[in-house]
């Protein structure tokens, strides 16, 4: 008699209990199967504009207007990119790319260089006026560069810079100091100052110690730098567009601003734009970690 | 040569301090004093300031006020920016963020997402021109394929439509910053938290109101502060859709403060009038950002 009643109490005891966790096994996978579908569909919203925009670049203008998104007839071209890089004649796409490379180097690393070594004075050295000249620095940041513009135009002109880009790199510098010091000083003060005070012990000038010591051991910050320097440089269109005017010393965003004209061969536009932003796309695939990493550690702490 | 402690600061920062002397502060004061004087170089006081609140393209509620659509002025289209903008691109980043952690794949679709981020603005301003366009955007494609073909049109080409087409535009922009910043912040919170959450027997849901959004309130103060500066800025996206119309329907300060300076001819362009846009948004992204940094210091 024992046995039975046992053994109806194990099952009474067991069969809701395996029910249960059958339930919830179902019902969580329920859920990651809800999410993944909505976080999939989600994305959708982003890729599809990008697919877009690559279907039209491939595409002559006729089945562009039918809906890139239709098949019936495609007939692959690269009209859309040939024209694009070859005009207009004078001031062609591949020129400006041209010039927005040789914009876009030397304002990436002459700003780095001055604000690594503006950086290195507020964070290892103490002076009067310290905190408040680096919180001065830092509050610049938040200038639009429309509250420089007018002033800035007048001022390049005056001294033969303007429509030069001499005058573009030195404005790109000035306005990259303020987050760049930011950054590089918050990574200064994490590094262990031991190295460089026997560094200086042993009789290294203060400058030595920053190129043979500092900098080396910056490398990982100063790549999140170049990767975010460039790209914004690269990226901008509003001082280029007030400072520079002459076609064939346009960069990369004015001349794909000019093929968008009043009337748009979305062919041309797009494998315009495709050839302009894969500089910027290629450059955060290949440094993504230091790109992530320069954008949330500067606004975290800005 | 060895430079003494005090001298080697000084010289470091010397060149630092020359740039931003001549290419930052010293225009930032001239355009001050632009602001407050006239072409004669006669001293107006706020004059140019009124001026500005008498131009349409700047101010203009009486539309907003009679329910009409824009125009209703540059000033209040950023408000409006703002005010659209920020929650939509705030709550959908943060949903990513939350989503993606536990999907596979999810790297791949936040690198996706953050391309808007990577990209120009020029050719951010291109994309969605293009997503609008009547016969070939896929917007108006998508609304053929549910059967509200009959609203079908250029988005971007009426004053009823840009401005919120532009800003629904700028949230698909602008969602990846959010989305990372809220991502590095959830990998902030150490796990113990969510698993007493746990062995307490508390919800899921509760737990992401009790101990995930509190716990991303910096990560929050940086993404609104970040955000409205952006919507304050914006230019490149209205430049390259219409240059601010049609009928100065997406007219922003940005926009309107370059047309007076650069592109008016003779008699409607103005240094001094533009000076003063630009320094009313330069007190405006300032502001917010100090006081942004003061809360984020108290709390």
């Amino acid at each position: 008699m024992s046995k039975t009643k046992i053994s109806t109490w194990l099952k009474r005891a067991k069969r809701p209990n395996i029910k249960k966790t059958f339930a919830k096994l179902r019902r969580v996978k329920k859920i990651t199967i809800l999410i993944h579908v909505l976080a999939w569909s989600a994305s959708l919203i982003w890729i599809i504009p990008f697919l877009g925009v690559v279907m039209a670049s491939i595409r002559p203008m006729q089945e562009i207007v039918n809906g890139w998104w239709n098949f019936d007839v495609f007939t692959p071209t690269l009209r859309g990119f040939t024209e694009a890089w070859t005009s207009p004649p004078d001031a062609p796409l591949s020129r400006a790319i041209l010039n927005s490379i040789l914009v876009a180097i030397p304002s990436t690393f002459i700003p780095i260089l001055i604000a690594a070594l503006g950086a290195y004075s507020f964070a290892r050295f103490k002076f009067p006026t310290r905190d408040l000249l680096f919180l001065a620095v830092v509050l610049l940041q938040t200038i639009p560069q429309q509250m420089v513009i007018i002033p800035v135009f007048f001022l390049t002109i005056r001294i033969g810079l303007w429509n030069n880009y001499l005058g573009l790199i030195l404005v790109h510098t000035a306005f990259a100091l303020p987050w760049q010091i930011l950054f590089l000083r918050n990574f200064f003060s994490i590094l262990p100052v031991e190295v460089e005070e026997a560094a200086r012990i042993d009789g290294a000038s203060y400058l030595k110690i920053f190129y043979k010591i500092v900098l080396p051991l910056s490398l990982p910050a100063i790549a999140s730098l170049i990767a975010l320097q460039f790209v914004w440089v690269w990226n901008d269109f509003f001082f280029a567009l007030t400072l520079i005017a002459s076609p064939e010393l346009r960069v990369a965003t004015q001349a794909v601003a000019s093929l968008h004209g009043r009337f748009i061969d979305w062919n041309i536009v797009a494998a315009g734009s495709i050839i302009v932003m894969i500089v910027p796309i290629a450059i955060y695939f290949a440094l993504q970690r230091y790109y992530v990493r320069g954008i949330v550690a500067g606004s975290v702490k800005g | 040569m060895r430079l003494s402690r005090t001298a080697t600061p000084l010289l470091f920062l010397i060149p630092t301090l020359l740039m931003l002397t001549v290419f930052v502060l010293f225009p930032i004061v001239n355009t001050i004093y632009l602001s407050l004087v006239d072409k004669q170089g006669e001293f107006v006081g706020l004059g140019n300031y009124e001026q500005i609140f008498n131009d349409d393209a700047f101010w203009n509620p009486q539309n907003l006020a009679e329910g009409k659509p824009p125009p209703y002025g540059a000033l209040i289209h950023n408000g409006i920016w703002i005010l659209v903008h920020l929650p939509l691109s705030i709550f959908s980043g943060l949903l990513l963020a939350v989503l993606l952690r536990d999907v596979k794949g999810g790297a791949i679709i936040k690198s996706i997402v953050f391309l808007g981020m990577v990209i120009p603005l020029i050719v951010g301003g291109i994309l969605l021109r293009f997503i609008y366009v009547e016969d070939a955007g896929i917007v108006n494609g998508f609304l053929r394929t549910v059967g509200l073909g009959s609203f079908a049109r250029t988005w971007t080409a009426y004053p009823e439509t840009i401005l919120l087409a532009l800003i629904f535009g700028t949230v698909w922009i602008w969602t990846g910053f959010s989305m990372i910043v809220y991502s590095a912040g959830l990998e902030g919170i150490p796990t113990e938290l969510f698993e007493a959450a746990k062995i307490d027997g508390a919800s899921s849901w509760r737990t992401f109101w009790r101990i995930t959004i509190p716990m991303l309130k910096p990560a929050t103060i940086v993404v609104v502060t970040m955000t409205v500066l952006w919507e304050l800025k914006i230019f490149d996206i209205v430049w390259i859709i219409q240059q601010g119309g049609p009928q100065n329907a997406s007219m922003v300060m940005t926009l309107l403060m370059f047309l007076q300076a650069f592109l008016y001819q003779r008699q409607a362009q103005n240094y001094h009038t533009a000076s003063a846009i630009a320094t009313m948004l330069t007190l405006l992204t300032i502001g917010f950002a100090a006081y942004m940094v003061y809360r984020m210091v108290k709390s």
